[in-house]
């Protein structure tokens, strides 16, 4: 059913279709839009006896679901930013316990400087705690990953951080077509654990494992993980059949066919992207873009394939490794055991347009690409910032500095 | 199997002995169905006031809740003692997951069994003071105010004995550990730091509070079991003595614990929904030397010369304790 539908909303109706058993949250923006619907849902009854904790931080939302999920249940939570990283411990342990929790991560920056707008700093932040995660294009997508995410965590027996954009996709109203009960639960058969917390069988769980194990038991979660590689594609295939659409998948080329360059990205950003390869394509720019879809675990040999011959390749990231540059780059370079450009974009919600995306790529066309490249970045504020800088030993925060330099709202209160 | 009916009673002390109390209430150490939720061969130190503390909390849980038991464990020296893989000592379902967060998978565990329509079964979290009233104390003061349906069981050792013996906010004035030294002019905790967990968990209100020691562990027993009958937040708050942390004899850690509870330094009480309703009375008072002495954690205590003042801000805390719950009728 098509409805006109908030993206927060459609993922709140969409997991609870999911039937989960336990739902445990704390608020935090731009998550809240999806948890207050959910609650709302359990509290009325509509998602069977779910029960819905309201919880005292992330740490504790996602610890509740770990001991819910060792005990059998379905379950959910969903996070931002500073909730993610206060929760960090936990991520790795559900990871580390192969216990199937679904989690969205509303992507936003991580302070300081406070920012509640997006960029994928928190999700990239955890890249490698054991988790799948599954990056959305569009409200669509992100419904439908939820779907997707809790059969592929129940297969593997692993956790899935389902990733969108915080306000551009979490508080953007577009049209969706919605599934309905019957068709979810003809694709996602109920959650039947191998091994529960059950008076009937006692079992420990959690044990502590020395050098003479662990380097075993690591070695088996990534080998494990790297099945989802061969499942998501299985998984997408057996979703359009469901539902007659394609959602998901590892990674999803866009006219990439004949292309000299291809640039690379997740999440919201790919539409301004295609946007702007069609209308160098017009001009007569071979250019393409692929999107990556599941980041972890890493499609490395999905993405050489659809490269090869590609003689350009640019990463759009919405991240920084402070110190080092881009960390999807990082990856795809190892990827395609080639050179890429590094594009830092849309940090702390700092608006990525088609023209400056036209004339990046133009740039590199013309070998004009600093490494890394920071895209609209204001370089009268980082000159006036940094030249005196040079000359005089100081430290403490410089926010407030570029915020004076920029002219915002906060030098009135100055 | 025949069985023999063997009587315990203990001298020397002021306690009345199994053979003048009458079946039901008699403490019974060891029959053919004990539970033995927490099995022999663990890796516990001599004389483990916790191993012996958690032994009766559990197997009087599993035994009140007619076998119907879950329980999750914070790290610490009990969750490590037990569960060295590919070992285990429990004879129950048992999870362990990380330090600070045991009350809140207990929660998650109390809600699946909700959710999957399990009531019956029961939850108990278990952690050591670290555990539970420092690094977890959020997750716990979170578990309490929904008023979930888990029981908390806190075993008190006054120090992170598990890392090494380092100052917890439940470490007492005066003492040494490895991050309180006696090497300034004001040796070990300082006088005044520290919290009183069962006194916070009674202002949340919740349905059940107790304080219990391993020197009554008929008194644990039958608070554990009360505790399982009741439904909603939980907490159980049990002195252990350990004599690696607290540099005692393990022959005395009984001993040390009759002598916390009879010098008032650590008051067995009783509340229920915010309100104490019940204290176990001292009937032979003791000045706190004699707790103090048996532990070389308070060695610089008595000299020389010997810290008076020290000692009598500690009697100054026992006899604070005696008065609140009216400890000496």
């Amino acid at each position: 059913m098509t409805v006109q539908i908030e993206g927060s909303q459609a993922v709140a109706e969409t997991v609870a279709l999911c039937r989960p058993d336990v739902v445990a949250a704390y608020p935090i923006s731009p998550q809240t839009h999806i948890v207050e619907r959910l609650a709302r849902k359990a509290a009325k009854g509509e998602i069977g006896r779910c029960q819905f904790l309201n919880v005292e931080s992330e740490f504790a939302a996602l610890s509740v679901l770990i001991g819910a999920s060792a005990t059998g249940a379905r379950t959910y939570t969903a996070t931002s930013s500073q909730g993610l990283l206060f929760m960090a411990e936990a991520v790795y342990n559900a990871a580390g316990l192969g216990l199937p929790i679904v989690m969205t991560v509303a992507n936003r920056a991580i302070g300081a400087p406070i920012n509640i707008w997006n960029d994928h700093s928190d999700s990239m932040a955890l890249r490698d705690a054991g988790w799948i995660q599954l990056f959305a294009e569009d409200n669509q997508e992100a419904a439908d990953l939820h779907i997707q995410a809790f059969r592929l965590a129940e297969e593997l027996s692993c956790p899935v951080m389902v990733c969108m954009d915080g306000y551009v996709l979490t508080h953007a109203y577009e049209p969706l077509d919605l599934p309905n009960a019957s068709q979810v639960d003809r694709y996602l058969p109920p959650y039947s654990p191998v091994q529960v917390l059950d008076v009937t069988a006692p079992v420990s769980i959690g044990a502590m494992v020395g050098p003479e194990a662990f380097m075993e038991v690591k070695y088996l979660s990534h080998h494990q993980h790297l099945r989802a590689l061969e499942l998501i594609p299985e998984l997408t295939g057996v979703f359009e059949q469901h539902f007659h659409r394609r959602s998901g998948g590892l990674c999803t080329p866009y006219r990439v066919e004949d292309a000299d360059i291809v640039v690379i990205a997740l999440g919201s950003v790919i539409g301004t992207i295609k946007d702007a390869v069609d209308e160098l394509r017009h001009e007569g720019v071979a250019v393409g873009c692929v999107k990556i879809g599941c980041y972890r675990p890493f499609p490395k040999q999905q993405l050489r394939a659809l490269l090869e011959g590609v003689t350009r390749v640019i990463v759009v990231e919405k991240d920084l490794a402070v110190g080092m540059g881009g960390i999807v780059s990082a990856d795809v370079q190892l990827a395609l055991k080639g050179p890429v450009h590094t594009v830092i974009a849309g940090l702390g919600g700092r608006s990525i347009s088609k023209a400056s995306l036209k004339q990046m790529i133009q740039a590199a066309r013309g070998e004009r690409l600093a490494d890394p490249h920071f895209l609209d970045l204001n370089w009268n504020v980082i000159d006036q910032e940094r030249s005196p800088r040079r000359d005089t030993r100081r430290a403490g925060p410089m926010a407030e500095q570029v915020l004076r330099a920029v002219n915002a709202i906060g030098v009135k209160l100055i | 199997m025949s069985t023999e009916r063997i009587k315990f009673y203990q001298t020397g002390t002021f306690t009345a002995g199994n053979r003048l109390l009458d079946e039901g209430t008699r403490t019974v150490q060891s029959r053919m169905d004990r539970t033995n939720s927490l099995n022999s061969g663990h890796r516990a130190c001599q004389g483990c006031g916790e191993a012996l503390g958690a032994r009766y909390a559990i197997d009087a849980a599993v035994r009140a809740s007619h076998k119907q038991l879950i329980a999750v464990n914070a790290t610490g020296c009990l969750e490590v003692f037990s569960s060295p893989y590919p070992e285990s000592s429990w004879q129950i379902p048992w999870m362990h997951s990380l330090f600070g967060n045991a009350p809140a998978v207990a929660s998650g565990v109390a809600a699946a069994l909700r959710a999957k329509g399990r009531d019956t079964v029961k939850v108990i979290a278990q952690g050591g003071d670290g555990a539970t009233v420092d690094i977890g104390f959020g997750c716990l003061s979170g578990m309490f105010e929904r008023n979930d349906d888990v029981l908390y069981v806190c075993y008190d050792n006054e120090a992170y004995m598990n890392t090494g013996i380092q100052r917890s906010g439940a470490t007492p004035p005066f003492a040494q550990t490895n991050t309180t030294p006696v090497v300034s002019e004001h040796p070990g905790n300082p006088l005044g730091a520290g919290k009183n967990v069962p006194r916070i968990a009674l202002a949340h209100g919740i349905p059940y509070v107790a304080t219990a020691s391993v020197a009554d562990l008929h008194d644990l027993e039958r608070k554990v079991t009360k505790a399982i009958g009741i439904c909603g937040a939980r907490y159980i708050h049990i002195q252990v003595p350990c004599p690696l942390g607290w540099g005692a004899d393990p022959a005395h850690t009984m001993k040390i614990a009759r002598l916390a509870v009879e010098s008032g330094l650590f008051p067995l009480f009783e509340a229920e929904w915010g309100t104490v309703i019940q204290s176990s009375s001292i009937r032979r008072k003791v000045p706190v030397e004699r707790y103090l002495e048996l532990q070389n954690r308070f060695a610089h205590l008595f000299g020389p010369p010997p810290d008076t003042d020290a000692i009598a801000g500690i009697q100054a805390i026992a006899d604070h304790n005696i008065a609140l719950y009216g400890l000496l009728r």
